[in-house]
């Protein structure tokens, strides 16, 4: 019976982790209610199928382009890995990630990042790194990008960050103890409501207009693990009219963007050739797009992206070969099912704002 | 580096993994080289301050044995006669006594210079009006080395026990450097005597797994009082504290009572944590409570509570003073004016007030720790006063000695030491202003009109609060009949798993910590 204690220690080990597993899995914020974007990061893993065109960066991107759309419309297959104040060095881990499952052949990245390079929210932290699973690159993306008292230990163990949840403990979070539903489309967050742009604060005048050295620095490996990959590199700059986009950062991006042969186009600059209208196209009063802009920056970028070679129209194809998923796979049934979501969703808030004047879900009283 | 942080729970493991790895000859050199690490890590410059004492406390001491070890050889060698013998041990006597003065002075003055400076320069701020002056001179706002009171007066014990000849003195520098620098007990005690430390620090541990397991359930313990209770508490109690103003009737009880809770959960907790740390590397430290709400009566309480720091006082203290050659004349002088039963009580007043006065400057420079100190040397003499009132008392009815009437004791004891805590937070008018405040105005039902609510405790941190205390409550009664580690050692193994593991999901999941909270300090880290 020399062995009874070494396995009654093992089980009862086992038993003690997935307790703590079990709890940790409790205290962890499931992201169901206000606040969405913690599911975003994670909702890429369970992708079925590769993607031509990655988008990356932050609430800039993930509200204001409809990938559903540049499907339906244009066959193109893509997907948005942002999220709310995504730094450039998450941006730039979060396609190192990619890269472990799929190559694109474009990457499209919205540079309104280069105003920032550290994170003034730790919430923020943990909404875009929280999902993403553990790789070198997550290891890296925590280590260039935790605040000052964050610890990486509590990214291994969320417990630790979150134990003292249990105080505010919601049926949400039984609810969802399983896993948390779908809530984005490809990584796009579908927004029906409208809310004209009004006025905005004006614009300060800055002392320095240059850029963190650590965003140039990060935006050039970008650019080089899109080169080393065969990936064209896009830059964007999403038509958010707040915060302000000056002058001078536009010159900055231009001159890169020439240098490195790279196209850029600023959405603020060509906002009516997209056929943005302020007054219907935005939730927030011109921060973001709603579904409305979004749609109409798909059907923009739609013809852009297909120039690049590699993207192409995939309807009615099967998918390729890619390192993360398995060939073969219809496409049109894998993208129907997105389509429908998107349409739901989308008719529910409709109907939603049309009723209330608000979408419950999304509403701070 | 905080006891309560990630930081030193790695390092904890790194050393505890070294330590049982290198030969055991090699175990206390490591140990040496982790706690010089420990202590470095709040800055390479405050390691300057332990070195500077460790080198001159380890000199004087030498010297001071040497002079014992002449004056032998020198009347072995001339064998002197009577006189002459007598008048060289008095001539050695003072030479080891200048040698003893002089670490003395340099130690508790590197700690006086840099502890209470502001507290000298604040009353001078004070007097400059007084006599007529404008202007106030500057404030120094030194940064007190961590734990320096406690390596200076386990060091100045040291240097004093050298002295009495109570043993010998440590002829290696580099040993007596962990003696003093020992991480675990640096910052925050128990103060450690060197004799006993010393067969602990230098002697070989082989790993011994039950010894280490009881280490570290007395460290999760220690987490538990600190960050389960303590922390809970410390906010809401800062408030009722610092707010006298709004926090007047009942509040001032609730104060004073999470006052005392917060303080004994934070530095029994910090003790636990201490000791049971030093367990895990095989070395025995000295206790520094013994369930002092056990006790009957205030003097009990206090040889119970921060038990080295009161036995050095005692030791090192009263002692001496209660039989210096200073209490000795006044108390003949007494004697002789016929006033007999005042000289008999007269050094040990004298003693003790001294003692009360030291320990509540030690705590704190400011009057009001200084008041709180001597209240409490005050209570202790009334109560000395009336003891033979007491004795009458009981013999007149002998069944009041019963359970009830200790627990009417306890309780009582327990409610003194808060109110007298009351000096530490209170200026000495508001202590008064507040006591009057809950006798006149203090009802049950202000606890409800709303101020409680913003003492920021919810209903979860009420219950988390209310179960923390019981169970504290309910070890403290286990432990006084042996030892509650040893009896759940003797269960099943599912059984203590299971209570240990509870322990610790408790702490995991309603500790204070992480972001939000700031538990990285000890209240005891502070002198």
């Amino acid at each position: 019976m020399r062995w009874k204690k070494p396995v009654c220690v093992l089980l009862l080990a086992a038993a003690g982790a997935a307790v703590i597993a079990g709890l940790q899995r409790l205290v962890e914020p499931k992201y169901m209610g206000l606040v969405v974007e913690g599911n975003f990061t994670s909702e890429y893993y369970e992708e079925t199928t590769p993607h031509d065109v990655i988008f990356l960066g932050n609430c800039e991107v993930y509200e204001n382009i409809s990938p559903i759309v540049l499907w339906r419309e244009f066959g193109i297959t893509s997907y948005i890995r942002g999220n709310a104040q995504q730094l450039i060095a998450q941006s730039y881990y979060l396609l190192e990630d990619t890269l472990a499952y799929e190559t694109p052949a474009a990457v499209v990245f919205n540079v309104s990042a280069m105003q920032q390079f550290e994170q003034d929210n730790e919430s923020y932290n943990r909404m875009t790194m929280d999902g993403m699973r553990w790789s070198s690159s997550k290891w890296n993306a925590i280590r260039a990008t935790r605040m000052e008292d964050e610890h990486i230990i509590e990214y291994i163990f969320p417990i630790l960050r979150f134990h003292s949840r249990f105080k505010e403990l919601e049926p949400d979070d039984l609810k969802y103890f399983m896993g948390s539903g779908k809530v984005a489309h490809n990584g796009y967050y579908l927004r029906a409501d409208v809310r004209p742009a009004g006025d905005l604060p004006v614009e300060r005048r800055r002392s320095d207009y240059s850029f963190d050295p650590r965003c140039w620095e990060y935006l050039e490996k970008i650019r080089t693990l899109c080169e080393q990959n065969g990936i064209r590199l896009v830059l964007m700059k999403a038509p958010s009219l707040y915060p302000a986009w000056y002058d001078q950062w536009e010159v900055q991006i231009e001159e890169y963007a020439a240098e490195h042969d790279l196209t850029y186009v600023n959405c603020l600059e060509v906002s009516d050739d997209i056929g943005i209208d302020f007054s219907t196209d935005t939730y927030d009063a011109g921060l973001h797009m709603n579904v409305y802009g979004a749609e109409k920056m798909a059907r923009y970028w739609g013809p852009i992206l297909l120039e690049i070679p590699g993207v192409e129209d995939r309807r009615g194809t099967v998918s390729g070969a890619a390192r993360g998923y398995k060939a073969g796979i219809g496409l049109d049934t894998v993208w129907q099912e997105k389509c429908d979501f998107y349409d739901r969703m989308k008719a529910s808030q409709e109907e939603e704002f049309a009723r209330l004047g608000y979408i419950k879900q999304f509403y701070i009283q | 580096m905080s006891l309560v942080s990630y930081d030193f729970l790695a390092f904890f493991a790194i050393a505890a993994l070294l330590y049982y790895l290198v030969p055991g000859r090699f175990q206390w050199m490591l140990l040496l080289a982790v706690s010089i690490l420990f202590y470095a890590g709040g800055g390479a410059v405050y390691l300057l301050y332990p070195l500077a004492t460790a080198v001159s406390t380890w000199f004087l001491a030498l010297r001071i044995g040497k002079a014992d070890s002449v004056s032998k050889a020198y009347i072995q060698e001339h064998k002197p006669d009577k006189e002459q013998k007598k008048a060289y041990q008095t001539h050695i006597r003072k030479r080891k006594k200048r040698l003893m003065i002089a670490g003395i002075l340099l130690n508790f003055g590197i700690l006086a210079v840099l502890k209470y400076t502001d507290f000298f320069l604040q009353n001078l701020n004070l007097l400059i009006p007084l006599a007529g002056e404008d202007g106030s001179v500057w404030q120094a706002g030194w940064l007190l080395p961590l734990g320096i009171s406690y390596y200076t007066f386990q060091t100045m014990g040291y240097l004093i026990d050298v002295f009495r000849g109570r043993y010998k003195p440590e002829k290696n520098l580099v040993r007596f450097m962990l003696f003093v620098t020992y991480f675990p007990q640096m910052t925050s005690g128990p103060i450690s005597r060197f004799d006993l430390l010393r067969e602990e620090l230098f002697r070989k541990h082989a790993f011994d797994g039950t010894q280490f397991t009881f280490g570290l359930w007395r460290i999760l313990w220690g987490f538990f009082k600190k960050l389960v209770i303590a922390d809970r508490i410390a906010p809401a109690v800062a408030m009722i504290t610092s707010s006298p103003e709004t926090y007047d009737g009942m509040y001032v009880l609730l104060g004073m009572l999470g006052y005392t809770l917060r303080l004994y959960a934070d530095f029994s907790g910090c003790m636990d944590i201490v000791i049971g740390t030093s367990q895990c590397f095989g070395i025995r430290l000295p206790e520094n409570f013994q369930r002092p709400f056990g006790a009957k009566n205030l003097s009990e309480l206090w040889r119970r509570w921060h038990m080295t720091l009161t036995g050095w006082f005692r030791e090192y203290v009263f002692f001496p003073v209660s039989t210096s050659r200073f209490c000795r004349a006044v108390s003949h002088l007494a004697g002789k004016a016929g006033l007999k039963t005042l000289s008999k009580k007269l050094p040990v007043y004298t003693a003790n007030l001294i003692v009360w006065f030291v320990t509540g400057i030690w705590h704190g420079a400011a009057w009001n720790f200084v008041l709180w100190g001597l209240a409490n040397g005050i209570v202790m003499m009334v109560s000395q006063e009336f003891a033979e009132l007491y004795r009458g008392f009981h013999r007149r009815f002998p069944k009041a000695d019963g359970s009830v009437y200790g627990a009417f004791q306890k309780v009582r004891t327990g409610l003194l030491f808060s109110v007298l805590l009351m000096f530490q937070y209170y200026s000495f008018g508001t202590v008064f202003a507040m006591l009057g405040s809950l006798i006149t105005t203090g009802r049950l039902s202000q606890l409800y009109d709303g101020r409680f609510a913003e003492l920021g405790l919810a209903g979860a941190d009420l219950a988390v609060l209310a179960a923390g205390l019981i169970l504290m409550l309910a070890v403290s009664v286990l432990q006084e009949s042996g030892s509650v580690r040893k009896r759940l050692a003797e269960r099943p193994l599912v059984l203590r798993y299971t209570a240990v593991f509870l322990l610790f999901a408790a702490i995991l999941v309603t500790g204070c910590y992480g972001r939000g909270y700031d538990a990285s300090r000890f209240i005891y880290n502070q002198f």
